[in-house]
């Protein structure tokens, strides 16, 4: 490869747009669940269980999650973009965030639905 | 007339002399009359004719002498020299490549400027006098078409400082959305996929040390919020 600078990938409205919609997903969720918690006081671990293994709550902790990994995303690969120069160390590490946030989505679905 | 010493510390660096920059301690003589910064270097100038900066205008008009003041970009014809805390630490600005003392290559600066096409582009016959503009959309280009391109603001944002050559920068996309906002422009769609881009746009994390330190009270965030809510508009 020559060393021209490229540019022009034609994206980044959909992350940008993104990002701004999971942080209101977040904003939300971070509410809706103090508000809960305030209500129910739970004080055990039956307490605690019973409130996630409901349905709503437990879709809505869910769409949580899942607004967090993608906010991440976007977050932790402007890093990547801004501080790590050489291309193949760049899409290593994009391929190992992508990994590591899918991995985590499938444990937190994991925990929830076991509940 | 009274005259007072005021304390200096500036980076000095002369390629063809000095191995690796460093910072000098000097004063200079000012007298009642000398009430910018710009006139006390004047005055250090003429004490130490080796000192290089750039100035011309002397009034915030031409964006040559700007330059890291007390750790903020700004102009030294425009900064009050009493508001300044002595020794007043002068360097170039910064992340640009210093030819000698003060005085920055600008080349990457404008090569991005040169990138958004900063001019109008209308294909239609031109009138026998001007392309006329309502008030109101005379009215949208206030705050955008002041820029002197001093370049404090790009070269205060750290996106600008880690990517140079593909950030266009707080300067660059003030003037894209200059002409994007412009009525008699017939190129905003060409503007608006030029600037859809990772690193060309999306870059600004909205920190907003261009607004901070904008001599003419610009805001190149909002302006490029603007950008983004065209293309918003665009795609959705």
């Amino acid at each position: 490869m020559n060393n021209r600078i490229v540019v022009g990938a034609h994206y980044g409205l959909k992350d940008w747009l993104a990002q701004r919609a999971t942080a209101a997903v977040m904003s939300f969720y971070s509410v809706f669940i103090v508000a809960i918690l305030l209500v129910l006081k739970p004080a055990d671990f039956e307490i605690w269980r019973s409130i996630f293994a409901n349905g709503p709550v437990k879709f809505f902790t869910f769409l949580f999650a899942l607004s967090l990994f993608y906010h991440a995303w976007i977050g932790i690969r402007d890093l990547w973009m801004d501080y790590v120069k050489p291309v193949s160390v760049r899409l290593t590490l994009h391929v190992l965030t992508i990994l590591l946030l899918a991995g985590y989505s499938g444990w937190i679905a994991a925990i929830l639905w076991r509940l | 007339m009274t005259t007072r010493a005021v304390q200096f510390r500036i980076y000095r660096y002369d390629p063809d002399k000095d191995e690796r920059p460093y910072m000098q301690d000097i004063s200079a003589e000012v007298d009642s009359n000398d009430r910018k910064l710009l006139d006390a270097l004047t005055r250090l100038k003429a004490r130490d004719e080796t000192i290089s900066y750039r100035r011309s205008c002397r009034e915030g008009v031409c964006g040559s002498d700007a330059m890291n003041i007390n750790g903020k970009n700004g102009l030294a014809c425009l900064t009050e020299l009493d508001s300044l805390k002595e020794p007043i630490v002068l360097k170039p600005l910064p992340g640009l490549p210093v030819i000698r003392d003060l005085v920055v290559d600008m080349t990457q600066f404008f090569r991005q400027y040169h990138s958004i096409k900063p001019y109008l582009v209308n294909n239609d016959p031109p009138p026998e006098r001007e392309r006329l503009q309502t008030p109101e959309e005379r009215e949208e280009l206030n705050g955008l078409y002041e820029c002197i391109l001093c370049a404090c603001c790009s070269t205060s944002c750290p996106s600008f400082w880690w990517n140079p050559d593909k950030f266009v920068g707080p300067a660059g996309l003030l003037a894209a959305y200059r002409f994007l906002a412009d009525t008699r422009d017939q190129a905003t769609n060409e503007r608006l996929d030029n600037l859809e881009d990772p690193y060309r746009l999306f870059r600004c994390h909205t920190i907003m040390n261009c607004v901070d330190v904008c001599p003419k009270g610009l805001n190149p965030t909002r302006a490029i919020g603007n950008i983004r809510d065209m293309l918003a508009a665009r795609a959705v």
